[in-house]
């Protein structure tokens, strides 16, 4: 099955709704909570990013039988050093940002926690698209 | 402790979705951070925070976090009630602090995440 969403850039009303919507397919699908939670950190984890550090994008989300694999893909600024973004706690959140309760620098160590497997595309001044897989077995 | 429990502790008012009177809420986490609550396993624990806005209730759907307890007199708009009731998920709201709820809890018996 194939899910795709939009991502507007700076909607902090409306962030969280793919990953909700998502949420729920895999609720009905009858995937087992452990993998459901691990799913759903990691893309709303990327689509906040997309909403706070870039200007909005898509998200593609295809579940089988075996696994799920999310693609979040942004136009924005990029990320120039992704060792240093892999960090716990490393930060560029502007104030407004921090005001809707993010900026702990704690999205993308969550990500890597909770996917099987996590690749970063970023160019500088074009955008970041970050694939993550969780298998399901 | 008992949702209701919670409630009368704090001087709380009860908003969102209804109270299971069942739910046993054993440890709490106190952030206004909320990629901080999405690195905890959020089992039987009570979200203790002043962050007020659809993020929050975002992060507790996320993290399968059933009762949040909202200090500093925050008052939940409709859209972030609506989400609630959606997600099952009960907010406590208290006019305290949130060093004080904390230590309220704490006193009580509810235990730290870490
Ligand atoms: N899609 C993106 N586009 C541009 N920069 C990004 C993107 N995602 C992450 N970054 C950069 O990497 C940093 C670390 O990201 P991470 O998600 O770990 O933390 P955060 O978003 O700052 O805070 P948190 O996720 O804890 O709320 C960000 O502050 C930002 O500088
Ligand atoms: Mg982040």
């Amino acid at each position: 099955m194939h899910y795709t969403f939009k991502i507007e850039r700076g909607n902090f009303t409306d962030a969280g709704q793919a990953s909700s919507s998502v949420k729920r397919t895999l609720k009905q699908l009858g995937v087992d909570p452990v993998n459901i939670k691990r799913t759903v950190v990691a893309l709303f984890e990327a689509e906040i990013n997309a909403v706070a550090h870039a200007y909005g994008g898509t998200i593609d989300v295809d579940i089988d039988g075996e696994k799920i694999v999310m693609v979040v893909a942004d136009e924005g600024p990029g990320i120039p050093n992704i060792d240093l973004a892999m960090q716990e706690g490393w930060s560029t959140a502007s104030p407004q940002v921090r005001e809707m309760g993010y900026g702990a620098g704690m999205g993308l160590p969550n990500i890597k926690k909770n996917t099987d497997d996590l690749k970063i595309d970023t160019k500088i001044g074009v955008g970041t698209t970050v694939t993550m897989t969780v298998y399901l077995t | 402790m008992k949702i209701r429990e919670i409630a009368q502790l704090v001087d709380g008012v009860l908003v969102g979705a209804p109270v299971d009177e069942f739910y046993e809420v054993e440890k709490a986490f106190a952030s206004d951070l909320m990629s901080d609550v999405l690195r905890f396993n959020m089992d039987q624990t009570v979200l203790i925070t002043g962050l007020c806005n659809n993020q929050t209730m975002r992060t507790c759907e996320m993290a399968d976090i059933r009762v949040i307890l909202m200090g500093r007199d925050k008052q939940p708009d409709q859209d972030m009630i609506d989400l609630a009731v959606e997600n099952d998920i009960v907010i406590i709201k208290s006019r305290y602090s949130i060093f004080k709820l904390s230590g309220i809890l704490y006193g009580a018996g509810i235990q730290p995440l870490y």
